[in-house]
């Protein structure tokens, strides 16, 4: 397969150039830039400059920096994972529930463990939505059940089952030392202990979630920034009908 | 001095329903006590400490009353008899409870105690300790440069308490007037409050009397460095609501997040329960000069901020008025409130200044609590700080008080170390070129700024009139706060809150109102 390398972009083409910031835990001093700059030698980066640097505290400073990063990229060799459905709008989603289903489809979201920041479930599943877009309560055919923040994994499953739901949607926002894909990973261990997982669709949704991983961490489908409930309700609803035909 | 043309009928009208619904939940306080507050209680006589299984000796004493006795009569009953019965302190004698050698239940049948000799020492002991704090915080501040910009208030997060304390002397050195050391996630719905040092936790470490105490001696080897007060914050809120305020008080905390309406809507803990737990918390923080925040500002994150800009001025008139109930100075309440508006909007940032201003000039003595967008932060971290600017820029033109600074990395992960250096760089450079823009301009009358304040402000007062005739329990569960719906027979914490007997009593409540009182003729 032919190649098709690209280097980052600056003003001119393959000119590689970066911008980099990071702090030190040193004193400001010319021996912090100079750290810096090997730093960003040993990154990759041709010709840093430490275009700026200051002290932060005693103890702690602060490098901008600026490169030509030596390394290029093949993207033929990169393999994209895609929510793979058709989007769809919300009437779309709708008249497709009606066509394919002949009940309601029970949907039931959480921003689970300890991450108390509701604003990514709520903009999939409250009426309001985000930016425009209605969220899954509006859509006729979706009984849409949102338990709020801070939800255990243990919690959300029970609702889960008793509310009967197709769909799990779980929201993960602010996340420290990576504590998300700690808990996202004991919520698919979770349903497998229970014998649950065949049961529901599962969908991942947050700033930091690709859907490279949720597939990685046994989702059904992940979503990052910028999706709206027409993308998660797009999908979930071709999921469903598609492992409906399946199981028949 | 107001530059904004408001209906001022309508302000005065809107306080007295805001009065009234306090009123009204007021006579239900007034009738009850709960778990909380009891242990509280049992903090103010000196009780501190935890038995081998970790659980707190004031635990131990409400669970032992509660299960073999009758908690309706307050803890000053059992304590004040038990004082007399045995040369014991207060402290010893929780030890004992909790060994299994003192059984409290004997007290359950008699009559009330009228003989408050013995137990009055220990309460006047932690308040003469709470009134030495109150005057260092007073004298430190004397001598603190003063200044008629907002207050730089960051937050410290790592959940390690010495991890979070270089980062709090490091942000005091880059110019931070506040440090708020964020509590682990959960925290408010624990019924007890943590012992000693804490180096874990999520989102944040425990508020725990030790994390309080090495804090605060963090911040004033820091203040003496930098030769301005450094305040700490900390969140007298959730189940240990009034417990974590005397802990405050003792350790001289500067600023207590208390808000019970928070709670309720955004922690599902019970209305009854917390509203009866901020009443104590209140009156503790109003004696020890300890400033509230409350929580409107989080309405916002949840329901669209320009159509409900009015649920905030209404709650914030609520809390005023909860407040005063408490006999709180209005110098002490840092009522909230936060710049949430979408970027998309046409002219978002006058209606910000509109709500800002209207803030200003409803409660004119508070020290406003000014929250930084974070619902339309999107990842980039360089319209992140522009936003943050625009925000800044209305933090100082309308004099809020208590600024929180905006992370360009909000959204992304807790600060860095450099994110709240650049957040404080940015605020510090448009305190220093807008420092009396607000003094300089007038707004047009007729104009777009004027017109969106006395809408929102005659919004609050319709609503402020719906609450008063359904009572604000009823207004809870119908979702008007946040549209999130709270009855008033469910949610955490339900199950401590007890009927007052006819023999109940709380001497030390009674102390800190009457000095309260003294001090407000």
């Amino acid at each position: 397969m032919t190649k098709n390398f690209i280097k980052p972009y600056g003003d001119t083409l393959n000119d590689g150039k970066v911008q980099l910031s990071f702090t030190l835990p040193i004193d400001h001093s010319v021996l912090g830039d100079e750290a810096a700059k090997k730093l960003a030698l040993d990154m990759g980066l041709f010709d840093p400059s430490v275009v700026h640097s200051e002290a932060l505290s005693e103890g702690f400073s602060y490098y901008v920096l600026y490169g030509s990063i030596k390394h290029q990229v093949d993207l033929n060799s990169i393999k994209v994972v895609e929510v793979e459905s058709d989007v769809m709008t919300k009437e779309e989603v709708e008249n497709y529930i009606k066509a394919h289903f002949d009940k309601e489809i029970v949907i039931v979201g959480a921003s689970t463990g300890t991450d108390a920041h509701t604003v990514g479930i709520d903009a999939i599943m409250n009426m309001k939505g985000y930016n425009g877009n209605y969220g899954l309560e509006r859509y006729k055919g979706i009984k849409a059940i949102n338990l709020g923040g801070q939800v255990d994994n243990e919690k959300l499953l029970e609702e889960a089952v008793k509310h009967k739901a197709d769909v799990i949607l779980i929201s993960q926002t602010v996340t420290q030392k990576d504590v998300h894909i700690q808990n996202l990973t004991s919520f698919i261990e979770l349903l497998e202990a229970e014998h649950l997982r065949d049961q529901f669709i599962v969908i991942i949704g947050g700033p930091r979630i690709s859907h490279s991983l949720a597939k990685e961490l046994g989702f059904d489908a992940g979503f990052g920034p910028k999706k709206y409930a027409f993308d998660v309700a797009s999908f979930a609803v071709t999921a469903l009908y598609n492992k409906k035909m399946t199981s028949h | 001095m107001s530059k904004l043309n408001l209906n001022t009928d309508q302000i005065t009208q809107s306080k007295i329903y805001a009065r009234q619904i306090a009123d009204d939940v007021m006579s239900f306080i007034d009738k009850h006590t709960t778990v909380a507050v009891e242990r509280s209680i049992l903090r103010l006589l000196g009780i501190d400490g935890v038995n081998e299984f970790q659980v707190p000796y004031v635990n131990v004493v409400v669970d032992h009353i509660r299960n073999k006795a009758d908690l309706s009569k307050g803890v000053c009953h059992y304590m004040s008899y038990a004082l007399k019965n045995y040369e014991l302190s207060p402290t010893e004698i929780a030890i004992k409870v909790s060994n299994d050698e003192l059984d409290l239940s004997i007290y359950k049948d008699i009559g009330k105690n009228t003989d408050l000799d013995l137990i009055m020492p220990y309460f006047l002991n932690t308040i003469e300790k709470i009134e030495k704090m109150t005057q260092k915080r007073i004298e430190e501040i004397e001598k603190t440069p003063k200044k008629s910009t907002p207050h730089k208030y960051v937050i410290v997060a790592t959940g390690n308490i010495y991890e979070d304390i270089k980062q709090a002397i490091s942000a005091a050195k880059k110019g931070a007037d506040i440090i708020a050391v964020i509590r682990s996630t959960g925290q408010s719905l624990l019924d007890y409050v943590p012992y000693g040092a804490t180096t874990v936790g999520f989102g944040g470490t425990y508020a725990t009397q030790e994390n309080f105490r090495l804090m605060r001696k963090a911040l004033d080897q820091v203040s003496k460095e930098e030769k301005r007060y450094i305040r700490l914050v900390n969140y007298a809120s959730g189940l240990c609501m009034p417990e974590i305020a005397a802990m405050g008080a003792i350790e001289r905390l500067d600023i207590m997040l208390n808000d019970s309406l928070y709670g309720i809507i955004f922690r599902d803990i019970n209305m009854k329960r917390t509203f009866i737990d901020q009443y104590f918390s209140r009156v503790l923080s109003a004696f020890a000069k300890i400033t509230i925040n409350t929580g409107e500002d989080n309405y916002l994150t949840t329901s669209d901020a320009f159509d409900h800009a009015h649920t905030v001025i209404a709650s914030q008139m609520i809390n005023e008025q909860f407040a005063k109930l408490a006999y709180m100075d209005e110098s002490l309440m840092g009522l909230g409130h936060a710049y949430e508006i979408s970027p998309e909007i046409e002219n978002s940032f006058l209606y910000e200044l509109a709500q800002a201003e209207l803030s200003r000039t409803l409660f004119p003595n508070a020290p406003l609590k000014y929250m930084p967008p974070t619902k339309h932060m999107t990842g980039n971290i360089f319209m992140g700080m522009v936003q943050n600017a625009l925000f800044n820029i209305t933090a100082v033109t309308s004099k809020q008080d208590i600024h929180l600074l905006g992370m360009l990395t909000e959204a992304i992960h807790t600060p860095f170390m450099s994110d709240r250096a650049l957040a404080l760089d940015n605020a510090a450079y448009i305190e220093k070129a807008f420092k009396n823009f607000g003094d300089e301009i007038s707004y047009n009358p007729d104009g777009i700024i004027n017109k969106r304040a006395q809408s929102v402000l005659e919004q609050a007062f319709h609503l402020l009139k719906e609450i008063k005739e359904e009572g604000l329990f009823r207004t809870l569960e119908k979702g008007t706060f946040a549209g999130i719906s709270r009855h008033e027979n469910q949610g955490k914490g339900l199950d401590g809150v007890y009927l007052k007997d006819a023999d109940y009593q709380n001497p030390v409540l009674d102390y800190l109102l009457n000095r309260l009182k003294e001090e407000q003729q």
